[in-house]
């Protein structure tokens, strides 16, 4: 009954609010749109079962995703306006990419609904007796290994040429060298001079 | 708690509803009592070591002053800048408030005294504390102010840059617990230094990352010497500079439940939670809430001692020993963990 329930109300929410990212006209309120959309997918996963998904779609898409969005949104000075022109130009292409998003997703449910894939044999069988995050290491350590390390290898080449492409040497920058600055002792910066009356000092 | 209604003749449904608000009314209640005498005790601290008096007007000793403070602020009018964003303007405090009494669902006070006695509850703990970042932000750009925005920059760098650290730290303490559960972390560590000591803190291998973790709290919460956020001689009040009234005071009382939580955290990772110091039958007579409640006092002094006599770090500073220092010696800590761990447990 709760459960029921709760699967009605954040599957209500995810859409509303999926519905409201694109409807809002601010596009900061549009982050948050999204923001509280990604919470109730969260929360749908936890009613799946899916604890450790669920925990991890918070902490990846909400703590550091959109966190990001929301950065990029604030700084950046975009006209609403200027982004609106273009509506109707582009509205055969964006009909276009929508009509074949759901073709794919009605054949998606047709195949899965007409079971001529033999999907059980082809994923791997669930543990049930153990917690979510064993299963999913056990997964991917063992069954998934070069799916799960060539993941990893693309990212990091991803993240490499993020910092090739962005990494540049200016010349005349003037830099923090902060060992230099520990090492500095009060006998380098300082002097105690006791000059006679009348004589001033040098520098 | 729900067998207890539900021996009061209920049914389990409602008995696991009316159980769950009870609990979460005697967390969030003495938790608001706590913040209250806390922040008394902050600036009592504070106090003492700069030679002062502190607050001693109000009540013996002063012990009133924060509830004179919250009656003041619950008195005054909430001003919304003209040209704020009024919405988002009142959410971000309420985001604040409510995101520092979320994480404490999963905070063992005793052993089985938790509310949601949840296998992920140190992810729970992460993720709730990767929304903190939202309330600080939201009130830096609704105020639609200068001081504020820049304030709201800083903490958002600040709170990803040490988040980072701190999930590897909380990496290296689940590997040695095996699990991801609260209670389950306290229990691993019954006797785990020596035989006897009733702390994760006293293994050589986990105590680096205690320091760390204390470090990383502090920055976590903005507490000096990492309080760039509000830093007063560059940024006025920083991100609550806008704010009056009960928004700021909604500020000030989750910035305060935050820092609890961290010592808490602190507590309970490395250093016993609701277990007593020792692992010897005549300390256990002491109920496991007084040990924990210890603990974080101490935690707390600890912070406020920090607040009182440490300068505040510079902003390259602050981003290096986040970046360059914590987050390298994290990574290979989580190495030495786990090689040592193979070597020994799952050899």
């Amino acid at each position: 009954m709760i459960q029921l329930f709760a699967f009605y109300l954040f599957a209500t929410i995810v859409i509303a609010s999926a519905a409201m990212v694109i409807f809002a006209r601010n596009p900061v309120h549009s982050v948050m749109w999204l923001i509280l959309a990604f919470f109730n997918a969260a929360g749908l996963m936890l009613l799946a079962g899916a604890e450790f998904i669920a925990m991890l779609l918070v902490i990846v898409y909400v703590g550091a995703v959109a966190v990001l969005f929301l950065f990029v949104v604030m700084m950046l000075n975009i006209d609403f306006a200027e982004l609106r022109a273009g509506f109707v130009r582009y509205l055969p292409l964006g009909a276009l990419v929508a009509i074949i998003l759901v073709a794919e997703l009605v054949f998606a449910v047709g195949a899965w609904q007409a079971g001529g894939v033999d999907l059980a044999a082809r994923a791997a069988p669930a543990a049930t007796d153990t917690s979510n995050i064993q299963q999913i290491g056990e997964l991917l350590y063992t069954r998934y290994i070069f799916l799960f390390e060539a993941a990893g290898i693309v990212l990091l080449v991803a993240m490499i040429g993020a910092i090739v492409l962005t990494h540049r040497q200016r010349g005349g920058v003037r830099t923090q060298n902060i060992s230099a600055q520990n090492r500095r002792r009060p006998e380098d910066a300082t002097r105690l001079v006791d000059p006679g009356v009348g004589q001033g000092m040098e520098l | 708690m729900t067998e207890t209604f539900i021996s009061w003749g209920m049914d389990p449904t409602w008995a696991w509803g009316v159980a769950t608000i009870c609990g979460i009314l005697l967390i969030a209640l003495p938790l608001m009592l706590s913040v209250a005498m806390i922040i008394y005790a902050d600036r009592k601290i504070w106090a003492a070591i700069a030679l002062r008096r502190g607050p001693n007007v109000v009540g013996p000793f002063g012990l009133l002053q924060s509830f004179a403070d919250g009656l003041k602020v619950f008195l005054q009018e909430t001003i919304i800048p003209t040209s704020a964003n009024r919405g988002l303007f009142l959410i971000a405090p309420i985001i604040t408030f409510t995101v520092a009494l979320m994480a404490w669902a999963v905070i063992p006070f005793n052993s089985g005294a938790v509310l949601a006695d949840i296998n992920v509850g140190l992810l729970y703990i992460l993720a709730i504390s990767s929304l903190g970042v939202y309330g600080v932000i939201l009130s830096g750009w609704a105020s639609n102010s200068k001081y504020p925005f820049f304030s709201a920059m800083r903490a958002s760098a600040q709170m990803i840059s040490y988040e980072v650290s701190i999930g590897f730290i909380l990496i290296g303490v689940v590997l040695f617990a095996d699990s991801f559960n609260m209670n389950e972390i306290v229990k691993a560590q019954i006797g785990h230094g020596l035989g006897i000591v009733n702390a994760f803190g006293f293994n050589l291998l986990l105590f680096p990352l205690a320091v760390m973790f204390l470090i990383s709290s502090l920055a976590e919460t903005a507490r000096a010497p990492f309080d760039l956020t509000e830093a007063e001689s560059e940024l006025v009040a920083g991100y609550q500079t806008e704010y009056s009234s009960m928004s700021f005071a909604l500020f000030w009382l989750g910035e305060y439940a935050n820092v609890l939580l961290m010592c808490t955290l602190n507590a309970i990772l490395f250093w016993g939670g609701w277990l007593p110091p020792l692992d010897w039958a005549p300390l256990y007579v002491v109920p496991g809430i007084i040990w924990l409640f210890a603990k974080i006092l101490l935690f707390f002094f600890i912070f406020s001692w920090v607040k009182a006599t440490v300068p505040r770090y510079r902003y390259d500073q602050l981003m290096r020993l986040g970046w360059k220092v914590f987050l390298p010696i994290s990574l290979l800590w989580i190495f030495l963990i786990s090689g040592y761990l193979m070597l020994t447990r799952y050899s």
